[in-house]
């Protein structure tokens, strides 16, 4: 598979492949499959999401709204994650401060050991991505179990995500049934599985056993609800309800930034979150769970536990990128980025990708393992356009490009050349001089309008022509008289053309 | 046409017009004059400052802001032939001087009377443009900082209409990004390669023999990959053809083509 070159590291070591961003994203440009499935994202989810939002007057409204209720939160996160905390253990759960994605490992390692746990199902969660808890699970002893469809997958293939909502965006359905035919060797070797239909049902299958055997089920939360201490899920094939009701134990993993003050709060996000994302009006299941079973409860978990992490977190909050901590993973930056429709959500090289991964992952695993990513972006906006929180992700490249010339972290050539450029920037007169020269130079290799290839510009030259200078620059023409006449002729000092 | 009541403009022509294509800023002063302003290119001008801004280099790029701010706060009104420098110095520059109780409300200032030059010619001076033909089916790219910056969608496209013989195709990915974005294309040339081959494709499928834009970042880019892939398109700056200056060259073009 082409992918593997870029997936070479293990999630469990927190080793990304960040640093070799320019080498993953020629890669993935080179990877057909990729460039197949990710051509499809394209005319998939924006169009959607814009159709979902026009049915919707009051959507601009709406993405104020949660907006603003995000920066209340996080001006009052100490407040409302007391209230939160009061409110689970008001209803006979457990709650776990975690301040390290280490403590979050041991912490559900030993809810699973203490309930003699084997297997534990969970459903799709990006911070079970960020703590890699699976292969800290396998490695003692637990086996985890993905059952959202796409991460299923991925794990079978022992893949990270390739983009927050759609973990398998990456792979064609012939990828998925090879993957089947390799893993499930129990089945019949030539069954039929060209259909996505055949594909599902041979998960469902799979996953139900699962489901039934499962000790602990493990989720993630899109909103933690301080009001009422309840974690809201969002899926669209229903197997967070299987992985939290069925099994004794149901364990949700989330980082602090997830609370919500009221029910009322919780709703309004959810009106711009699966708009943004796939351009449902709401997903097709949505929970809403508090607590272990009740004593009148037809089902639910003997024990709820809710492992609240950090993990960098505290340390986001006041500084630039404060305004990150409103992200609610619906992966609208993504859908919409044209750098990561190029190159896919692998090239980013650890679990987050796209505008959003590009200003979290330097917070997460450091500035200058992820220095390519806040560079590889054009700065075009349109991700900031789409945020449903409205987060200046611009901006935010633009702060850890700040930071990053501060710490004179990348090429010292290209920095010098930008040094002397800005030198003669700031003295005009001598900018002048240096211009009418280089112009005139330019112009006399140039004569044939563009250069094919010029030694000093092959970034450029290796992939377009560079267009020459037409004459002398603007400044000295003007200034010498030069004027355009009525008829659009280019009239010199004397009338002459 | 100057008299008392004239809005007294100074045209800021950007590096890449000065250097690269002349005729943008001659095509800015006709059409500016025309609208009925006093135009004048101060010389104390080189560049905005975006490559450092977007490099991270910000004590630089304040340096320049100062500068530029300097240079031109005295005019009616500050002009700008392309979007992304315009959103440089309408946004950007105030975002600088946070905190600076001095340049803070210069920067304000400044920016309140700083446009890009065909929203200032649509928005502020409401022109009417007379007398212009030109047969081509043009396709026009929205430069992502003049759109999601500035706002700037219909007034080009208004403009635009008022030529005779023009016929404005649209793509449907007008206002995806070109794959410039200044130092990215030379720092990651195949990701911004294929970036730029779908706004080619997108430009093909439009049927159109010319493309404008109001950026020349973006137009050189484009026509640069034009041209790679031998396909013949012409591609101008939308000022050149609202000023009728498409007697020369398009972008890319030997002098002897025009």
């Amino acid at each position: 598979m082409a992918l593997q070159s870029v997936t070479l590291w293990t999630t469990h070591s927190m080793q990304s492949t960040s640093p070799n961003f320019t080498q993953n994203a020629k890669d993935a440009l080179q990877d057909d499959p990729l460039q197949a499935a990710l051509a499809k994202l394209t005319d998939g989810f924006p169009i959607q999401r814009l159709e979902a939002a026009a049915r919707l007057p009051e959507f601009e409204d709406l993405r104020d709204e949660a907006r603003d209720i995000k920066t209340h939160v996080l001006e009052n996160l100490d407040l409302y994650l007391e209230a939160y905390e009061k409110k689970v253990v008001e209803s006979g759960g457990h709650v776990h401060w975690c301040q390290t994605a280490e403590d979050a490992r041991e912490t559900i390692l030993k809810i699973c050991q203490n309930a003699n746990a084997k297997t534990v199902t969970k459903s799709k969660s990006m911070i079970s991505e960020e703590i890699a808890v699976n292969d800290f699970l396998e490695e003692n002893g637990i086996e985890p179990v993905e059952t959202d469809l796409g991460e299923y997958i991925i794990q079978l293939r022992d893949e990270p995500p390739s983009h927050i909502i759609a973990p398998a965006i990456h792979l064609s359905k012939e990828q998925v049934a090879d993957t089947f035919r390799d893993a499930h060797t129990d089945l019949e070797k030539d069954r039929p599985l060209d259909e996505p239909r055949a594909l599902l049902e041979e998960a469902r299958a799979k996953l139900r056993t699962k489901f039934l055997s499962a000790d602990v089920g493990l989720t993630g939360a899109n909103m933690l609800i301080a009001e009422t201490g309840t974690n809201v899920l969002v899926t669209n094939e229903g197997n967070a309800d299987l992985t939290n009701n069925l099994p004794r134990v149901h364990i949700v993993i989330a980082s602090i930034e997830k609370i919500v003050p009221t029910l009322e709060d919780a709703t309004t996000i959810l009106r711009v979150l699966a708009r943004s994302a796939t351009g449902q009006d709401i997903s097709v299941y949505t929970t809403f769970c508090t607590g272990p079973r009740q004593l009148n409860d037809l089902d639910g978990p003997e024990e709820y536990h809710v492992v609240l992490l950090d993990n960098g977190r505290t340390d986001m909050i006041g500084s630039e990128f404060h305004e990150m901590l409103r992200c609610i993973r619906c992966g609208a930056c993504l859908n919409h980025c044209p750098v990561y429709k190029s190159v896919g959500g692998h090239a980013y090289g650890w679990v987050y990708s796209g505008p959003m991964g590009a200003v979290l992952i330097p917070n997460l695993i450091g500035m200058e393992e992820a220095q390519h990513l806040p560079h590889a972006s054009t700065l075009c906006g349109k991700c900031e356009s789409v945020c449903p929180m409205r987060i200046p992700l611009p901006k935010m490249l633009r702060r850890w490009r700040e930071r990053q010339f501060k710490a004179e972290l990348g090429s010292t050539r290209a920095r010098w050349a930008l040094k002397s450029w800005v030198w003669l920037v700031k003295r005009p007169r001598i900018y002048r001089l240096a211009m009418n020269m280089s112009v005139a130079i330019l112009g006399q290799i140039g004569f044939r309008g563009r250069f094919k290839s010029l030694p000093f510009a092959k970034g450029w030259t290796s992939k377009r022509d560079l267009a020459a200078p037409t004459g002398d620059t603007f400044l000295s023409q003007y200034h010498n008289g030069a004027r355009g006449d009525q008829s659009g002729e280019l009239i010199r000092r004397g009338g002459r053309k | 046409m100057s008299n008392n009541t004239s809005p007294r403009v100074g045209l800021f022509a950007t590096c890449l017009v000065d250097l690269m294509r002349p005729v943008v800023g001659f095509a800015a002063v006709k059409l500016l004059e025309d609208a009925g302003c006093i135009v004048d290119v101060p010389v104390a001008q080189t560049c905005c400052g975006q490559p450092a801004y977007n490099a991270g280099d910000t004590s630089d790029t304040i340096d320049i802001a100062r500068q530029v701010i300097t240079s031109f706060e005295n005019y009616d009104y500050i002009v700008v032939p392309s979007g992304s420098c315009g959103g440089m110095l309408k946004h950007h520059y105030i975002e600088l001087f946070e905190g600076d109780s001095e340049w803070v409300p210069r920067a304000q200032a400044f920016a309140d009377k700083t446009h890009e030059l065909l929203s200032f010619l649509d928005d502020i001076m409401k022109v009417s443009l007379t007398g212009l033909k030109l047969d081509a089916t043009v396709a026009y790219h929205d430069s992502c900082s003049g759109l999601r910056e500035l706002e700037i969608k219909k007034q080009p496209r208004a403009l635009l209409n008022a030529v005779d013989g023009l016929n404005l195709v649209e793509g449907t990915e007008a206002e995806t990004c070109c794959g410039f974005g200044g130092l990215f294309c030379v720092k990651y040339p195949d990701i911004s390669e294929k970036m730029v081959d779908a706004k080619v494709d997108d430009i093909v499928a439009t049927g159109a023999d010319t493309l404008v834009a109001g950026d020349l970042g973006c137009l050189m880019n484009i026509a640069g990959r034009l041209q790679r892939r031998n396909i013949d398109i012409k591609v101008r700056h939308t000022a050149e053809i609202l000023a009728n200056m498409t007697h020369g060259p398009a972008i890319g073009d030997p002098m002897d083509d025009a």
